[in-house]
């Protein structure tokens, strides 16, 4: 189409100098000039769009290196630490079922010996030696009761506290299932920028939503780059450190006091 | 002290509010009520007579420290003894709630000792003050 109207242009020009017809040859030469000009700027168009494409490619590709070299890893590491923990409380609860266990098959047991004895006096079965044997038995009984019954206490007590590893953990499998969102975002904007249709009007559109979804995807996932007062999560050792990480109750403690809390 | 003061518990893990609702229980505190988000809690205190808030950071709809701020900001509510038990550790968090009024933090995982002792030291610091 542009080869014809150049052509047109170039006949007329042709004609209106064969005329003599000075004003409307400048003119024809000037409409040539003019479609010239009309050309280099299509091309310079087609051009700057196609090193638009390029350097976003080029940002996308770095924000999946990103998830590669430091975000997997780290979700990893986090995934890690949840076996790590659930195996803790697991174990420490089994530790307190262990020991119980045998103490209320100790109390039960001697329960029902002494409750025998018990029922024989109650039937006047029993003489007063007998009885007073069975008293001093009773009395080292009900010492035995107490303690086992505080013994028992403290390991229901230990299995309590040994399941808050699912309010920990859960916090913690939230933020991988957010990463792995981004990661999938990424590669479906992958995926599309590399199916692009021809047009490349629609692809610089497609490829300029993409950078803003890549910029988005890249706020949402920024972990150590969030403002300070944002919401973490809880610490998971080898993946959160730094001197802003406050390691445990004691630290905690001392921080406050040092601000005069 | 008194073991029946009136306590809301605020955490988004039914399973933490559950161990902390147990926990006070041994210590004496039966008086206990749930919020499983600060939205949630809000109304709940302002209504509800609390004498003590225990409350989690990380939160869906309003988060532990909006909650403690708006307690504060809340003249009905501003006096509220507010103690964070919470797995966020950041050095900046925790200014921040100490600068916005909290009167106690604890970090997850904690042990049952340690909410006993920062239980007496919040009513200490109140009877003394």
């Amino acid at each position: 189409m542009m080869g014809e109207q150049t052509l047109n242009q170039a006949r007329m020009l042709v004609e209106h100098i064969e005329s003599g017809d000075e004003q409307a040859a400048q003119n024809a030469l000037e409409e040539l000039s003019k479609l010239r000009e009309t050309d280099l700027y299509r091309e310079l168009g087609k051009l700057t769009r196609e090193l638009h494409d390029t350097l976003n490619n080029f940002k996308l590709d770095s924000r999946i290196t990103d998830l590669a070299a430091q975000d997997i890893p780290d979700a990893k590491e986090r995934l890690n630490y949840v076996i790590t923990m659930t195996e803790q409380a697991a174990n420490k609860t089994l530790n307190a079922v262990e020991e119980s266990l045998p103490v209320s098959e100790q109390l039960q047991g001697r329960s029902e010996e002494l409750g025998a004895q018990w029922e024989r006096f109650r039937r006047r079965e029993m003489s007063a030696e007998e009885f007073r044997g069975l008293s001093r038995e009773l009395d080292g009984f009900f010492a035995d009761v107490g303690q086992s019954a505080a013994s028992l206490h403290g390991n229901l007590s230990d299995v309590l506290m040994a399941q808050d590893f699912q309010d920990l953990t859960g916090q913690i499998i939230r933020r991988v299932i957010s990463l792995v969102q981004d990661v999938e975002q990424s590669l479906v904007d992958l995926v599309r920028l590399s199916g692009r249709a021809d047009g490349l009007q629609t692809s610089v559109a497609a490829v300029g939503a993409t950078a803003a979804a890549g910029g988005a995807a890249v706020a949402a996932a920024a972990v150590e780059e969030a403002p300070d007062v944002e919401a973490q999560g809880p610490h998971v050792p080898g993946v959160d450190e730094g001197e802003n990480v406050i390691q445990g109750q004691d630290e905690v403690d001392d921080l406050l006091s040092s601000l005069g809390f | 002290m008194d073991k029946n003061m009136k306590i809301l518990i605020v955490d988004d893990f039914s399973t933490m509010r559950r161990i902390i609702k147990n926990l006070l229980r041994d210590l004496g505190y039966n008086n206990t009520a749930e919020a499983d988000d600060g939205k949630t809690a809000l109304p709940v205190l302002q209504t509800g007579d609390f004498d003590f808030l225990v409350t989690d950071w990380n939160m869906p709809g309003m988060t532990g420290i909006e909650l403690l701020k708006a307690v504060r900001a809340d003249a009905k509510l501003a006096s509220l003894p507010v103690l964070m038990v919470t797995a966020e550790s950041k050095r900046d968090q925790i200014v921040e709630a100490a600068q916005a009024g909290v009167n106690g933090y604890i970090v997850k995982p904690f042990t049952a000792a340690t909410l006993n002792e920062k239980i007496d030291k919040i009513f200490e610091r109140i009877a003394t003050a």
